[in-house]
């Protein structure tokens, strides 16, 4: 029991998170809850504190909106949260679709999709930033936030919020490309949330560590880690993770057997230098 | 065939104008289109609904109705709707008609007061009501068992249960909702005419140069007489005028030239005024010559009370020390107790002074009855005095936002239209005068006016009452299903009327009860007080309607007693009963309506009941099956001590024998069986006719067999024994056969001729027959017969009891004004207004289950205004509750929309059973007319 | 998602350094070639879903194109709204996904007479400050849409007394009047016809929810669709405050098919030729 909870408690814990986060805004639309209302776009706590997606008010912004004064602070309290915890931990912490995908790559590995010969993964990581830069690009010339028109995200948490109508397609296609088309495929390599993330990431003090010293080099942390190209560092040096692309859901901290990766603190005038 | 659409124009023009003079259009033999090639078949009907008597066509498909259409032959509505009407083939075929009697039973099928409804055959029912009648007849005697009877009653169906109630079981228990609704105006028109009904029609409408609305909606409540009104209003918009009266603004006031908001029950002290501006100022416009030949003067008692319980009363006793009493809240019983004392209010006391009263001083009520009596002019003068414009402008104006002098003016241009020399003047009114705790009192006021004016039974002027009811007129009127009435404005109490009635019924002599004092309340409070002990509502929801609604529900519900529901759907009424019966509703069954302008309309049926549903008809017949002579016809001894004789020996005399039942008595006789059923001729061929033959459903009759029809035309009897009590006396009907041909007749029906003005020697054969016989020369004869004979006296009392006749003449009375018996105070500071709006039909039961109607309107809403909400901190849309000392009640609050009441005053409709405003209702009558006063009583409104 | 190969390239030219600038110029291209196909199938996606133009939108709310422009999708209007009046858009309602709208016929607006919906909106797309009067909010100047009347099969028009729309109107008197004129047919009857003054409806639904007829006889419509216009170079002589019009009035300047050339052209045109 002690190993399992060892073994999972960052997972336990993300899932309450994601969970308990889809429960608030729920119960704020259903029973009139005041703890959080609205959705992962926009919304208030306890009827007060403003929170809004940067990305999607990037994209208004593109689109030629007037943005209003309330908005702008919901976003300064969003990126400032997670230039301080890891801009990424939105994915793994917050993102429902993360359920998804990691459903997805479960099976991937229990099916075995993962160890069949000859099939490679057919498009770069960097794809999201391509989608980002073109979401700016619609939003600009449609007038209206492009991705936002689009967004399986939205679609799932606003689903589950205020009614999923075709939204559970959105689920399926993202659950069967991940499964079937690409590892990792929307939240690695396509997501330009994850992608707008990644970019506020880079400045985030809450790093996982690495100690190459502990570490005996078993690789489990680069199998697990949805975003392998992070841990570059894994039995060579000792350094922090420093990619914005880490989404700080600690399964290498979870299944490392030897200690060797943990939480720490950024220390910024270390570590500039090595960057990624 | 090719009208060009010029010609067209020209020629419904032509036919419209034709219409306008109210020329009838040539009937049709047999409603002709009768398409049955194309799969469907129309029939001419009446519309289920208001008192405005509109003429449908019903199309029937498979043997069940599936389309309506207004029909164009109708005079009333010439093709035309309200949307009521509009979904009048929707009502019948709700998801949760009743089908099946549904009796309270216990785990062993046995009966229990306070078990679950559980089906159970039409035997077991009558099994049951059997037991609780015989009961009941045990235990009260013929005043134990009640009928709650209905303005919706087919003729038919009111004459059944009149016959059964009165004949049968000699009890004059039986009272309509028709009591909530016209009681007042039935006791204004007895009082002042001696003969029930209006002496106008509808015509009326096109033929005046002004339209009064007193305290009536009818832009809502009288859509298609409305309409009407608005076409006379467009047709000369600068002489035709249009006045609402009401104490809120209402959809009545957009078509108005003048809209005056008035402080409740103040319309006496406003008819007053004209009559004093009459009198007074315009002496020149008195018709003397009119008054002299056709009217006397009249006064009545005013400290009679307001139709509260009285001290000593069962259920309000004890007196207790916090002041509370028996069954009733010391609350309760603040207001109850204006009953016996009453303390004159500064309000009133100018009104009151000349009866001796001043403010301050205690008024002791007694019960007055009926009683009235002859007073010279220079009286009426002297009780005229008081009702200066300053007087009435200063308690009548009900808008607290309106400048005083603006109120004045409208007051004065309001007389000076009724007083104007050749202006033509219509007043009607509806619930607003007859809810009234004042109600017949203000009926009779408005008589004067027009009386005075020589403005009454002519075309185009007359105060006019319109019915709410389908048959008002038709059913609890003209048939007499009220607990003093019998048919054709015979009355229980007199003798005479009850040997008429006992000849034409072949019951001996005696058999009728000649106490009928059982009204509606009176049978509510009876069931309270544990002397009703059987109750059966027919064709309304006597536990929805009527107000103080908690304690009948509470007696029905708690005390030993059964009570029983016929009805289409499980309204409140169905919910508070011990057994519930399916009825056949209106098109599944042969039946006439009469509508406000007396006339009559008559329907085949259109199609099969549904289920196992029965007429209300056949309930009656099938239930005097289970009573014999020797059951029935013994002797009693009534609360009074009024002995009702054996007859059971006269009976015998008369060849019944001890075991002749009720039903071979009052309906399948030899006269009865003289009706035959004749498929094969007008008008019973072609149609079902499920009491006379039976019907595909096999439906098992009272005793458990399948019933096969009574095998004569039973429908044709009850009608026509019905029609012969008025043939000759003023109430003439048209053969029943005729009516199946015709769009209806006005009755008195003479040598085939309807009566569209009564009284009037030009238009009535009665009025002229009369005229020549008392031989004053005058246009007119009021020939109505009742309490036409008067002692003489004043303004207080009779001096000179001998009595005095006054052949052939009407009625002015001195009636003053008066508070009624609950007002606003500290605590409970607005005025509550209740009634209907125009998408439902009284309790909802029908109009609540079409869809698109209850989508329309799906909730009662409170109607207040946006200061009074303010007020209260309430805003629009806000939950509030509505709390008399009764009862409360929840509702949204709107503070827009059709019903604009002034500040402190409030309106809630009654349709809606979740908004169950009679809770909070108080049931305060007329002391004449025993009509309840919807329309006011003392409330609180808070956040809920 | 895309038949490209970025890692492959990559890997290629780990191989072939030498080649790396014509590579990596060939594999821009080929990304900006798949982005800019991508794109345009986005761009159409969007613009068909903000294409649909019958969505009747919340009080207060901001031009359609600028509405889709602000709104966040955050449904904070929609908890806010006490009557379950608004629904956020999910994918299969054929609307603009996210955004709010109402279905009047379903549930009309109540016109509540503080607005909840309006305030809470953190971008302000529902824009407060459309819905003051005197510096109070004032629901009767909200223009969420304009109630248009189909009289064929509005049953007032058959002569029916129906007018259930007119009794259901908040604002009634003023939105909805009726026209009274004579039943030549009868003789004795009048019409009474329910007639929308377009200035003063809000577009609230609650005659659309209330009428009787199977299907309703009248139904909102957003202003744009619903209502033509007159165009502000004629004024009405007869009413004072059409003069309001003329604020907008432009500068007016003409072409039709017979102006288009220049005068000049046209006199040394060849019109006369074959005259005589």
């Amino acid at each position: 029991m002690k190993t399992l909870w060892n073994n999972y408690r960052y997972l336990i814990l993300r899932r309450i998170s994601q969970i308990s986060i889809l429960v608030l805004y729920f119960g704020a639309n259903a029973w009139g809850w005041k703890i959080l209302q609205g959705n992962l776009s926009s919304s208030k706590i306890l009827g007060l504190i403003p929170m809004s997606d940067p990305y999607a008010v990037l994209q208004m912004l593109f689109a030629g909106a007037v943005l209003a004064g309330d908005l702008l602070l919901g976003v300064a309290i969003i990126v400032v949260f997670y230039m301080l915890i890891g801009g990424r931990a939105f994915c793994s912490w917050v993102c429902p679709i993360n359920m998804i995908t990691d459903l997805a790559n479960y099976l991937r590995e229990k099916t075995g999709i993962n160890k069949v010969k000859g099939i490679k993964q057919p498009a770069s990581r960097n794809l999201r930033y391509w989608v980002l830069g073109l979401s700016l690009i619609i939003s600009t010339l449609m007038g209206v936030a492009a991705f936002e028109f689009i967004s399986p995200i939205s679609m799932v948490h606003r689903g589950i919020v205020f009614g999923l109508g075709f939204g559970w397609a959105a689920m399926l296609v993202i659950f069967l490309f991940d499964l079937f088309v690409l590892k990792n495929g929307w939240c690695g390599h396509i997501c330009p949330l994850g992608g707008f993330y990644s970019i506020i990431g880079r400045f985030s003090l809450i790093r996982v560590h690495h100690d190459a010293e502990k570490c005996t080099g078993c690789m489990d942390c680069k199998v697990v880690c949805p975003e392998n190209q992070v841990l570059s560092m894994i039995n060579k040096e000792s350094l922090p993770v420093l990619s914005g692309e880490c989404t700080n859901c600690a399964r290498c901290i979870e299944v490392c057997n030897d200690d060797a990766l943990g939480f720490s603190i950024k220390n910024l005038s270390k570590n500039n230098k090595t960057g990624e | 065939m090719s009208l060009s659409r010029r010609e067209f124009l020209k020629s419904s023009a032509a036919a419209s104008a034709a219409a306008a003079i109210g020329m009838n259009v040539p009937s049709e033999l047999e409603a002709s289109a009768n398409a049955a090639e194309a799969g469907w078949r129309w029939d001419k009907a009446a519309c289920r609904f208001c008192g405005t008597g509109c003429g449908i066509m019903m199309a029937t498909k498979n043997g069940k109705i599936v389309a309506v259409k207004g029909d164009p032959a109708a005079p009333v509505n010439r093709g035309l709707n309200c949307i009521k009407g509009y979904f009048n083939a929707k009502i019948m075929y709700g998801a949760d008609r009743l089908t099946q009697p549904l009796l309270r039973v216990d785990a062993n099928g046995n009966f229990d007061k306070k078990g679950k409804f559980a089906p159970v055959s039409w035997k077991r029912a009558f099994d049951e009501m059997e037991i609780h009648i015989r009961k009941a007849l045990k235990a009260s005697g013929p005043e134990g068992v009640a009928v709650f009877a209905s303005g919706q009653y087919t003729v038919m169906e009111g004459y059944a249960a009149q016959k059964m109630m009165k004949g049968g079981f000699r009890s004059n228990a039986i009272d309509p909702n028709a009591r909530h609704c016209m009681a007042s105006a039935v006791v204004g028109f007895y009082q002042t005419f001696g003969i029930d009904e209006p002496s106008g029609c509808y015509d009326d409408i096109e033929l005046t140069d002004t339209v009064v609305s007193w305290g009536s909606n009818m832009a809502e409540m009288h859509p298609i007489l409305w309409s009407r009104v608005t076409d006379r209003k467009l047709s000369d918009p600068d002489r035709v005028k249009v006045i609402n009266m009401s104490t809120y603004r209402h959809r009545t006031s957009d078509l108005a030239d003048i809209e005056i908001i008035f402080s409740p029950n103040t319309d006496l002290a406003m008819w007053n005024y004209i009559a004093r501006e009459i009198v007074y100022n315009n002496p020149d416009a008195i018709d003397w010559d009119f008054l002299k030949k056709n009217i006397i003067f009249a006064a009545s008692p005013v400290n009679m009370g307001y139709g509260m319980r009285r001290a000593g009363e069962k259920s309000v006793t004890p007196v207790r020390p916090d002041g509370s009493a028996g069954k009733y809240s010391a609350k309760e019983m603040e207001t109850i107790n204006h009953e016996m004392v009453h303390k004159v209010s500064a309000k009133e006391a100018p009104a009151l002074e000349p009866y001796g009263y001043k403010e301050g001083d205690d008024m002791v009520n007694k019960p007055a009855g009926l009683k009235h009596w002859e007073i010279s002019f220079e009286e009426y003068k002297k009780f005229l005095a008081p009702y200066t414009l300053d007087y009435v402008a200063k308690i009548a104006k009900g808008d607290p936002d309106e400048p005083l002098e603006q109120f004045k003016e409208k007051l004065q241009t309001l007389a000076n239209l009724y007083i104007e020399k050749g202006r033509k003047v219509v007043s009607f009114w509806t619930m607003g005068m007859n809810q009234h705790t004042r109600g017949t009192w203000v009926n009779t006021l408005s008589y004067n006016v027009h009386f005075m004016l020589n403005k009454q039974a002519l075309p185009g002027s007359g105060a006019f009452s319109l019915t709410g009811q389908p048959s008002a007129c038709g059913t609890a009127r003209e048939v007499g299903t009220f607990c003093h009435r019998l048919p054709a404005d015979l009355m229980v109490k007199n003798p005479k009327h009850r040997a008429i009635t006992e000849k034409k019924w072949y019951i001996p002599n005696g058999t009728l009860n000649p106490v009928g004092n059982q009204h509606i309340m009176k049978i509510h409070r009876d069931i309270e007080d544990g002397v009703v002990k059987f109750a059966w509502v027919n064709v309304c929801n006597a536990y929805q309607d009527s107000a103080s609604a908690k304690h009948w529900i509470k007696a029905a519900r708690t005390m030993d007693n059964f009570i029983v529901t016929s009805d289409g759907y499980p309204g409140i009424s169905a919910m508070v009963s011990d057994l519930v019966l399916p009825s056949a509703m209106i098109y599944e069954k042969w039946g006439a309506y009469g509508n406000a302008e007396r006339r009559t309309q008559h329907w085949r049926q259109q199609v099969l009941p549904v289920g196992n549903a029965m007429s209300d008809t056949w309930q009656w017949v099938e239930l005097s099956k289970r009573f014999t002579v020797e059951d029935l016809w013994g002797p009693y001894t009534l609360r009074n001590g009024v002995k009702l004789a054996d007859v059971r020996a006269e009976a015998e005399k008369m060849g019944y024998s001890k075991d002749t039942t009720m039903f071979e008595i009052l309906y399948a006789n030899e006269r009865a069986k003289s009706y035959k059923v004749d498929l094969d001729s007008f008008p019973q061929k072609g149609y079902d006719n499920t009491e006379c033959i039976g019907d595909s459903r096999n439906v098992k009759g009272e005793n458990g067999e399948v019933f096969k029809g009574y095998g004569f035309m039973l429908h044709e009897y009850l009608f026509e024994e019905y029609a012969s009590f008025g043939r000759g006396h003023g109430h003439d009907l048209a053969p029943f056969t005729t009516y199946h041909k015709v769009r209806g007749l006005k009755w008195p029906v003479v040598d085939g001729k309807e009566t569209s003005w009564r009284f009037n020697v030009k238009y009535d054969p009665y009025a002229a027959y009369h005229a020549k016989e008392n031989g004053r020369g005058s246009t007119h004869a009021f020939y109505g017969p009742l309490a036409k004979a008067l002692s003489q006296g004043n303004l207080l009392g009779i001096t000179d009891k001998k009595k005095k006749p006054l052949t052939d003449k009407a009625k002015i009375f001195a009636r003053p004004y008066m508070d009624p018996p609950e007002m606003p105070d500290e605590e409970y500071d607005t005025w509550l207004c209740t009634g209907r709006v125009l998408e439902h039909w009284h309790s909802g039961t029908m109009t609540m289950r079409v869809p698109e109607l209850f989508r329309a309107v799906p909730e009662a809403l409170c109607y207040m205004n946006p200061k009074t909400a303010e007020e209260k901190g309430l805003k629009q849309g806000d939950l509030c509750w509505v709390e008399s000392r009764r009862g409360k009640v929840k509702a949204h609050v709107e503070t827009r929309g059709r019903n604009r009441p002034p500040r402190g005053l409030v309106f809630v409709p009654w349709f809606d059973e979740k908004v169950f405003i009679n809770k909070v209702c108080l049931d305060a009558t007329c002391p004449q007319s025993k009509q309840t006063d919807y329309k006011k009583c003392a409330v609180k409104i808070y956040k809920a | 998602m895309s038949s490209i190969n970025p890692q492959k390239e990559e890997r290629k030219m780990k191989k072939e350094p030498e080649s790396d600038r014509r590579k990596f110029i060939l594999n821009m291209a080929r990304g900006v070639g798949i982005a800019t196909l991508s794109g345009f199938i986005w761009s159409a996606y969007v613009d068909e879903a903000k294409a649909s133009q019958l969505t009747l939108r919340p009080p207060g709310a901001l031009k359609e194109e600028d509405f889709l422009k602000t709104c966040i999708k955050c449904g904070l209007c929609v908890e806010a709204c006490p009557y379950d009046t608004l629904l956020l858009a999910k994918p299969g309602d054929d609307k603009p996904l996210g955004t709010p709208y109402f279905i009047p016929r379903d549930v009309p607006c109540y016109m509540c007479t503080d607005i909840p919906c309006v305030p809470v909106c953190p971008t302000e797309a529902l824009d407060k400050n459309s819905l003051m009067t005197d510096g109070k909010l004032d629901i009767n100047i909200a223009d969420m849409g304009v109630a248009v009347i189909d009289d064929q099969s509005c049953i007032a028009f058959w002569g029916i007394q129906c007018d259930a729309c007119y009794r259901a109107c908040p604002i009634l008197g003023e939105a909805i009047t009726v026209e009274y004129s004579k039943n030549e047919r009868t003789g004795k009857h009048a019409f009474l016809k329910p007639i929308v003054h377009a200035d003063k409806c809000t577009g609230c639904g609650m005659c659309e929810q209330a009428c009787v007829t199977e299907k309703a006889a009248i139904f909102v419509l957003p202003r744009e669709v619903a209502l033509g216009r007159a165009g502000d170079y004629y004024i009405k002589g007869w009413d004072k405050d059409d003069e309001k019009r003329l604020k907008n009035a432009k500068e007016i300047k003409t072409t039709t098919e017979i102006s288009k050339r220049k005068a000049q052209d046209k006199l040394n045109g060849d019109f006369l030729e074959d005259m005589y």
